[in-house]
């Protein structure tokens, strides 16, 4: 079996992220970037099931700027066996919206023929939860999102999802997109070896035009701003204190 | 301008305080017509006929319609799409599963989570854990929303608007549900509450948790956990409240042992007041709270229950 796993190069999650002041976006200059967590936690899983015997190649995806090869190389670090980059940016401050990237992996999809993807729930800079399920739409793929647990098991696959209530169990035909959560696994580091091995596997290289795809944005974007800041509050000597404070505000 | 809102149907019954904050951020933009969807709907449909703000109701009923799988639920919306401008949800876990499917099977982009109408095209949504609002105008025929219901009210009672029942094309068979593992609770729900009271790594244990859950009780309050109180086995998932959790927006929301890492203030730092409860005068979180107590929980959190 194959599995496929896109991947993004995101803002660190440890970066405090500042907005430029002309509004324009959020300054992406000479700050760490690393690959999205739940990405991480994709590819993981992948390496698992191949541990296990149950996948036999896994390919890792990304797209957006050349450096993205960064990013695919911590995946061939962490046991991916091949990579492709699909340029489709040049610069990083252009974000490639799930839609197109979607139809991107469609496109790779429909060369690569893997029989299961496992894509991050949501990249962490836009906050959109959106790529699996649009591209689980596209290829009319079963799909599970959220995962907390799978399970492959032939010509399917049993995945636990976090839902809003709790735990949700559903059984999916193969092919499918299965989307992970934080709960999945716990992602290895790349041992220093592994790292310098990942430095010889292979990494194609394409552009979003070999494909055909169109990845002019359909939000555009008018402004990006600072939230509201919360007014500081004060910090109170006592439980007793802060009864009192609670009480004068009404809320107990 | 018309608008096909996804009604939240869990198990036949309506989730009254998402749909109607959902329908309230929907009127401005056109008529809104509810969708009830499930293997019964009809209860929900009639419940949903009676928000303020609701022109029309349609009740799908189907088992393949149960549990609300992606597949069939996307089919079914997009099967409707047609008569409408906007098709949005309440951003549930639920919709955040099917709305980008039906999105993707209409060629639009799915705007997630948008926590601003600015007007018909044009949408304000948190990126990067709610460290910016980013303004998105967009260029599509349809728009599929998805709407952060922390960030509105709730649409009052009204109607009754008509109701009326539509075909559902079926089951496209590539997914079936197996089980559901839900915890029954006398709590207020997490999302609606008035008052929360979260628990983070501090906390220490699943039994020290039980701690959390009385200061809770006796506040009428709903209970959240940090990541790390989740990952570590001391509350269930479904109280993670954060960036990738639950969004809440409260009267007053109480964090323990939370250190206030920025993916757990965006799920919370849009609350009324924030009191903080930390042994570490440093912790992130005190930067946010409007009362921030620096003592040990154990002792700090038992007073203020007798207290109280
Ligand atoms: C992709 C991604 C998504 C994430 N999503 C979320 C999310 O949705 N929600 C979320 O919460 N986190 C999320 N996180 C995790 C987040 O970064 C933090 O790791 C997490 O919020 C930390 O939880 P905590 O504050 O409970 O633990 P810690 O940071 O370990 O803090 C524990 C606090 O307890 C205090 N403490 C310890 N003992 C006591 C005591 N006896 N009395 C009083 N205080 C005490 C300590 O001083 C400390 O401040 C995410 C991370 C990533 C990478
Ligand atoms: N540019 C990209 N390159 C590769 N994978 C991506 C890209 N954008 C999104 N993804 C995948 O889709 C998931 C969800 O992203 P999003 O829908 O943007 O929140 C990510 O966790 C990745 O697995």
């Amino acid at each position: 079996m194959k599995v496929l796993v896109p991947v993004k190069r995101v803002i660190d999650y440890n970066v405090k992220v500042r907005v430029k002041a002309d509004g324009s976006g959020v300054d992406l200059a000479n700050v760490k970037m690393s690959m999205n967590p739940f990405d991480e936690i994709a590819v993981e899983e992948a390496i698992r099931l191949k541990e296990a015997g149950t996948a036999d190649e896994v390919v890792a995806v990304s797209i957006g700027v050349k450096q993205a090869q960064e990013t695919l190389r911590t995946a061939l670090a962490m046991g991916a066996d091949r990579a492709i980059l699909i340029v489709a940016a040049a610069d990083a401050h252009q974000d490639i919206e799930p839609l197109a990237v979607a139809k991107i992996l469609k496109a790779v999809i429909d060369e690569e023929q893997p029989n299961l993807v496992l894509a991050g729930k949501q990249a962490i800079d836009n906050d959109m939860n959106a790529t699996g399920q649009m591209l689980s739409a596209l290829l009319g793929w079963s799909q599970a999102t959220f995962a907390s647990k799978l399970e492959v098991n032939g010509d399917n696959a049993v995945v636990t999802r976090e839902v809003d209530g709790g735990l949700q169990t559903i059984k999916v035909k193969l092919p499918a997109i299965v989307t992970v959560d934080l709960r999945l696994n716990q992602p290895r580091y790349a041992s220093l070896p592994n790292i310098m091995k990942a430095k010889k596997k292979p990494l194609g290289e394409k552009t979003a035009a070999d494909y055909g795809v169109d990845v002019s944005p359909r939000l555009e974007v008018v402004k990006t701003a600072e939230p509201e800041a919360r007014q500081a509050g004060e910090i109170v000597p006592d439980v007793d204190t802060l009864v009192a404070k609670l009480k004068e505000r009404g809320v107990v | 301008m018309a608008v096909l809102l996804l009604g939240e149907v869990n198990d036949g019954e309506l989730a009254l305080d998402p749909t109607a904050k959902a329908v309230n951020a929907a009127k401005a933009l056109g008529e809104v017509t509810v969708l009830c969807a499930g293997a019964s709907a009809a209860a929900a449909g009639a419940a949903a006929a009676k928000i303020e703000g609701v022109a029309k109701v349609l009740v799908a009923e189907h088992p393949a319609l149960s549990h609300r799988l992606a597949e069939p639920t996307a089919a079914m919306i997009v099967s409707l799409a047609g008569d409408y401008s906007h098709i949005m949800a309440p951003a549930t876990s639920d919709a955040k599963n099917v709305m980008p499917r039906v999105a993707a099977l209409l060629d639009v982009m799915v705007i997630s989570d948008v926590s601003g109408v600015v007007d018909a095209d044009t949408f304000e949504r948190p990126i990067y854990a709610g460290n910016a609002i980013q303004t998105v105008r967009s260029k599509d025929a349809k728009k599929v929303v998805t709407l952060r219901t922390s960030a509105f009210k709730a649409a009052g009672k009204g109607g009754p608007a008509k109701v009326e029942t539509v075909d559902v094309p079926g089951d496209p068979g590539l997914s079936e549900w197996v089980e559901d593992k839900v915890a029954e609770s006398d709590r207020p729900e997490l999302t609606s509450a008035g008052v929360v009271v979260s628990g983070g790594r501090g906390v220490g244990s699943q039994g020290d948790f039980a701690l959390i859950e009385k200061l809770a009780d006796k506040l009428g309050a709903a209970v959240g956990a940090s990541r790390a109180a989740v990952d570590a086995g001391f509350a269930p998932n479904d109280w993670q409240v954060g960036q990738t959790g639950k969004v809440v927006a409260p009267e007053l929301y109480v964090a323990v042992g939370i250190s206030g890492a920025i993916q757990h203030l965006a799920g919370m730092k849009d609350s009324k007041i924030i009191v903080a409860i930390n042994k570490d005068p440093d912790a992130p979180i005190f930067q946010i709270a409007d009362y921030g107590l620096v003592a040990d929980l154990f002792q700090a959190v038992p007073e203020l229950i007798e207290k109280l």
